[in-house]
């Protein structure tokens, strides 16, 4: 983009001066060298989200921002319900909920390399992956409704996992206020086949070794030593969520002139926070972060069944799980007052800053994990939240490095072959079951995770605490 | 992913835009069409009702595991009723990509000019 569009309000900061139609400014978090590669739809994105009713303060952007359906990726946007704000279904995305899950595994690199290519095998055979896969799991009516209801504790108590996993994700792994009945049938449908399944396109399963640290403190807080092993898991609420998210943008594009609303681009569908629809959503919307948090406890059973087959001596135990694409009730200080906030992060990740009442008590002298993933065969991080990002971005962070070319380009550029060839001669071992799909996700179609995250950094929106490198990857 | 269908009439670019969303997962040339599933659709519009069309192929793909290759649409006024056929996913025939997640409004079109009708629009994958 062209610097000239912002006004520069420091290092970091780049702000679009509310024009037209914006009720707010947009503020764009990024140094120089990102701002300029970023996809000039970014800019107009952020505006038109800032045109919305109910927003607060302004409409941010993260450092690996690009363009996306209506709110770039990496676009956060808080509304107060008292001020007529809205809450929209294109703000949270297709795959609500879609997060990261890290767990540790009490081992390191060397026990690792010593069965690598059977462990990567038996993960490949055990994680249901890449489309058309099924999981094991079929539920009736009623234990859907309880899953949409419970999340992640709905998945505790039917023996995946244990309650000590509850403690470190979002929510205590079950959203309040989730309404199965807001979810269509159709949803339902879609979902009966997907429980405990990865999916495709960019989520994966990732055995990761910890090579660097850059925080000792926060490390240490979150068990976190050089050489550890660490598994991450990328996914989010499947085919539940895709359909809740097709369905509520029709309801809210249609609806939106009934309630006043233009829309500068039909993407950005929303409705009032306290409408009909608004309301709606919010009951199926919370219903999908279930629905994923559900789906992330029962892989993580399946990656202990398969640890326990191969490495009896691992021990998997949860470090955090985040999500990044929601909407959320949260309180914010806003020019000294305390405020109920909906909060949308549209790839973008919740980052709550040390002292935190939502940040397990465990690490809340620190603050909360914020899990960055890189692209396969690069780099991923752990990074922390800081007191700053409330105040910068209702305590928001990046979720990744963001495509730096489209997956058909990268599919010409790249062959499926290729990228496991010369990954697998970096030792890192790839399993999918699409060559295509290998290529799309190739190293090079993604921007610098590494450029992202210092910026984060530098922007005080999340602080570094240590870096992670693949050994398998197990992607859909 | 952009998908886009291009036709002498409004239900070829639909047809075109619908083979198209097979592209996305797997070679179309791949994929049989043997078994014939039946797609309603209404809207206000012809570039809702692209969208609600396409999200009911993509329906079908999610909970039958099928892939289409062949289309046959009427549309009248905004109501569009078709048959598409297809076949159950194959792994190690079809090779599937990606899953497509749902039709978006991004870059939604659907018009007539140069004597052709073209209908478009991303798919998220």
């Amino acid at each position: 983009m062209d610097i000239a569009l912002f006004n520069r309000r420091s290092e970091y900061e780049w702000e679009i001066r509310p024009h037209g139609n914006m009720r707010v400014p947009a503020v764009i978090y990024a140094d120089e060298a990102l701002i300029r590669d970023m996809d000039e739809k970014v800019y107009y994105q952020a505006s038109n989200v800032a045109t919305l009713p109910g927003i607060v303060k302004a409409s941010y952007a993260m450092p690996d921002a690009h363009w996306g359906y209506g709110f770039p990726i990496g676009g956060v946007a808080a509304f107060d319900a008292e001020e007529g704000g809205v809450v929209s279904a294109g703000g949270v995305g297709y795959d609500i909920s879609c997060g990261v899950r890290c767990l540790h595994t009490d081992l390191r690199t060397a026990d690792v390399r010593a069965v690598q290519k059977e462990l990567a095998d038996v993960l490949h055979y055990k994680i249901p992956a890449g489309i058309g896969s099924t999981g094991a799991i079929r539920l009736s009516a009623a234990e859907m409704d309880r899953m949409l209801a419970r999340g992640a504790q709905w998945a505790v108590e039917q023996g995946y996992g244990t309650e000590a996993d509850l403690e470190r994700i979002e929510e205590r792994g079950a959203m309040r206020g989730a309404r199965p009945d807001a979810v269509s049938e159709q949803a339902k449908k879609r979902q009966r086949d997907e429980m405990g399944t990865l999916g495709s396109g960019n989520h994966y399963l990732e055995v990761q070794r910890v090579t660097e640290i850059y925080d000792g403190t926060a490390a240490g807080a979150f068990g976190l030593s050089d050489d550890d092993v660490l598994i991450s898991i990328h996914c989010g609420s499947r085919g539940l969520g895709h359909q809740i998210g097709t369905e509520f943008l029709r309801k809210m594009a249609l609806a939106a002139s009934s309630y006043g609303i233009t829309l500068p681009d039909r993407e950005l569908a929303c409705a009032p926070i306290r409408s009909p629809v608004g309301e709606e959503y919010l009951g199926a919307m919370r219903a999908a972060i279930n629905c994923a948090l559900a789906n992330r406890q029962i892989l993580t059973h399946l990656v202990r069944e398969a640890f326990a087959h191969v490495l009896p001596q691992a021990h998997l135990s949860l470090l955090y799980d985040v999500s990044h694409n929601t909407c959320k009730v949260e309180q914010h200080t806003v020019n000294g007052t305390r405020r109920t906030l909906y909060v949308h992060r549209k790839g973008a990740t919740r980052a709550f800053g040390p002292g935190h009442p939502d940040v397990p008590e465990a690490l809340r002298g620190v603050g909360q994990p914020v899990l960055i993933g890189g692209s396969m065969g690069t780099a991923s991080y752990v990074l922390v939240g800081t007191p700053q990002a409330e105040e910068r971005s209702f305590s928001s962070a990046c979720h990744g490095a963001g495509r730096a070319m489209s997956r058909h380009q990268a599919y010409r550029t790249w062959k499926g072959r290729q990228v496991i060839d010369e990954l697998a001669a970096r030792g890192i071992l790839v399993r999918s079951p699409s060559s295509r799909g290998v290529a799309e996700e190739a190293p090079g179609a993604y921007k610098d995770v590494a450029a992202v995250v210092n910026a984060a950094d530098a922007a005080g929106l999340a602080r570094k605490v240590a870096r992670l490198e693949p050994l398998i990857c197990v992607k859909g | 992913m952009g998908v886009r269908g291009v036709g002498r009439t409004r239900e070829e670019a639909f047809a075109q835009a619908a083979l198209a969303l097979t592209a996305v997962v797997t070679d179309p040339a791949r994929v049989r069409g043997v078994e014939p599933v039946a797609v309603t659709a209404s809207a206000p519009d012809d570039e809702l009702l692209l969208v609600d069309w396409l999200n009911a192929l993509i329906y079908e793909m999610a909970t039958r595991r099928l892939l289409f290759s062949r289309f046959e649409v009427r549309i009248t006024d905004h109501r569009l009723e078709a048959r598409a056929w297809g076949e159950p996913v194959v792994d190690e025939r079809h090779r599937p990509a990606v899953e497509v997640k749902g039709a978006t409004y991004t870059a939604l079109r659907v018009a007539h000019e140069g004597g052709v009708w073209i209908a478009q629009c991303i798919v998220d994958v």
